[in-house]
């Protein structure tokens, strides 16, 4: 912390909407943003619960600004901001809590996020459904709170037990434990217990019904409704998509062997077969030995042919490939968002998908 | 959209639809031991299977075995 010249005070600029920094309701959402000197309405308490808790603060200065304005206008509300919260020189920022209001949340996040990447700290608080906490859990300490503003004291004391390890620039290694949402990071450290006590220890809580928790907590999958079956292939566009890390000689997009940030798209027109000379594996979780001799191992495309011309189906000039190998379910998503998009926009009405 | 696919744990776990069974993980669609006939007839069957998974009606999540 700097605390020249303040009197050894920690200084405080808080961010709220039009609600909290008594403008109005939503019929002043739009309200564009403004800053009062010291704090307002739920900042009073913050300042009285810090002192409490013996860290001399100072709400400088409250932020204010209209949910809807925020939202609508994030990028000039932003660039505008940041440089006036800066210019407080603040210690910490707090934004909220926001509880389940979405837009809100949203503004928290934002204002959190790039006030983090520029090394102030910033936290905030929301309700877990809150759109919030899914868009900014990975850069920002988000205190989990109630869904209204009934948990208001709750939430206030967490931030400004959180808050007050940040001013002290304690690392805050398991958000969790501070009753924040888990930020999604992995550390490796020396745990004094080996795994595999630590596993025995687990499994003897769950059989004797004792609550524990796991170590690596699984990803969660979306689950989508099977599509109808298509009635006749004949005449329709077929298109192959593959994991198997199937690319043309050489690599030319440089995807990755493992943790793949990127997938390609390459040309099939005029190409009857793949094959050593043509095409090879780019994916580092397997042994290529296989696929490069004959690529068509992994990614189909002589039976393919074949096959189109008996069926009267139509081959799509462009196949999709990336490697399935320690990829991010993030990443992955954002591969199979594109690549849908465009074989839909591409009139592709069904999609073979290999993997190794 | 049929899912070719090696380990079809990962393939129910990630929400695949409708799961075809494939031969190894190093050669999803093909098996260096046949003679290369043979290998291709392979492939066909499994893009068949494939295609069939396609055209059949399903409720939830159904592997083609």
């Amino acid at each position: 912390m700097s605390d020249a010249s303040r009197n050894g005070k920690y200084r405080i600029v808080h961010y709220v909407n039009q609600f909290f920094g008594g403008v109005g309701g939503e019929e002043k959402a739009d309200c564009e943003p403004f800053t009062k000197q010291g704090p307002q309405g739920p900042g009073r308490l913050l300042e009285k619960r810090f002192r409490e808790g013996n860290a001399d603060v100072e709400i400088v200065a409250t932020v204010v600004c209209g949910d809807s304005y925020f939202v609508e206008h994030q990028e000039d509300v932003l660039r505008d901001l940041i440089p006036l919260i800066r210019g407080y020189d603040p210690d910490l920022v707090v934004a909220g809590p926001a509880f389940n209001a979405g837009r809100y949340g949203m503004a928290c996040g934002g204002i959190c996020s790039s006030l983090q990447s520029l090394g102030i700290p910033a936290i905030t608080a929301m309700f877990k459904e809150n759109p919030g906490v899914d868009q900014y859990r990975k850069t920002v300490l988000i205190v989990e709170t109630a869904n209204n503003v009934t948990g208001m004291e709750e939430a206030v004391r967490k931030m400004v037990r959180l808050g007050i390890k940040r001013l002290r620039g304690e690392e805050i290694e398991f958000p969790k434990a501070e009753g924040c949402f888990e930020q999604g990071i992995r550390k490796n450290y020396f745990h004094a217990e080996p795994a595999s006590g630590r596993a025995i220890a687990m499994l003897l809580r769950k059989i004797t019904g004792d609550p524990f928790e796991t170590e690596y907590p699984i990803p969660f999958f979306d689950r989508v409704d099977p599509r109808p079956a298509i009635a006749d292939l004949k005449g329709i566009t077929i298109a192959l998509v593959t994991s198997g890390g199937i690319v043309p000689t050489g690599n030319p997009d440089h995807i990755e062997s493992s943790s793949a940030s990127k997938y390609g798209k390459y040309s099939l027109d005029g190409l009857e077969t793949l094959d050593a000379r043509t095409h090879q594996s780019a994916h580092g979780g397997y042994d290529n030995t296989y696929a490069n001799e004959d690529p068509n191992r992994v990614l189909p495309i002589d039976e393919m042919r074949v096959l189109e011309k008996e069926l009267g189906f139509k081959r799509h000039p462009w196949y999709y490939a990336t490697v399935g190998n320690g990829t991010s379910v993030d990443n992955a998503r954002k591969f199979a968002k594109e690549i849908a998009v465009e074989l839909i926009r591409d009139g592709v009405q069904a999609v073979i998908l290999t993997s190794t | 959209m049929a899912h070719i696919c090696s380990i079809i744990t990962i393939s129910q776990t990630v929400g695949a639809n409708r799961i075809v069974p494939a031969v190894a993980i190093p050669h999803p669609l093909g098996n260096p031991r046949l003679p290369p006939a043979e290998e291709k007839e392979l492939r066909r069957n499994l893009l068949k299977k494939a295609l069939a998974a396609l055209q059949t009606p399903i409720e939830g999540q159904t592997v083609f075995s």
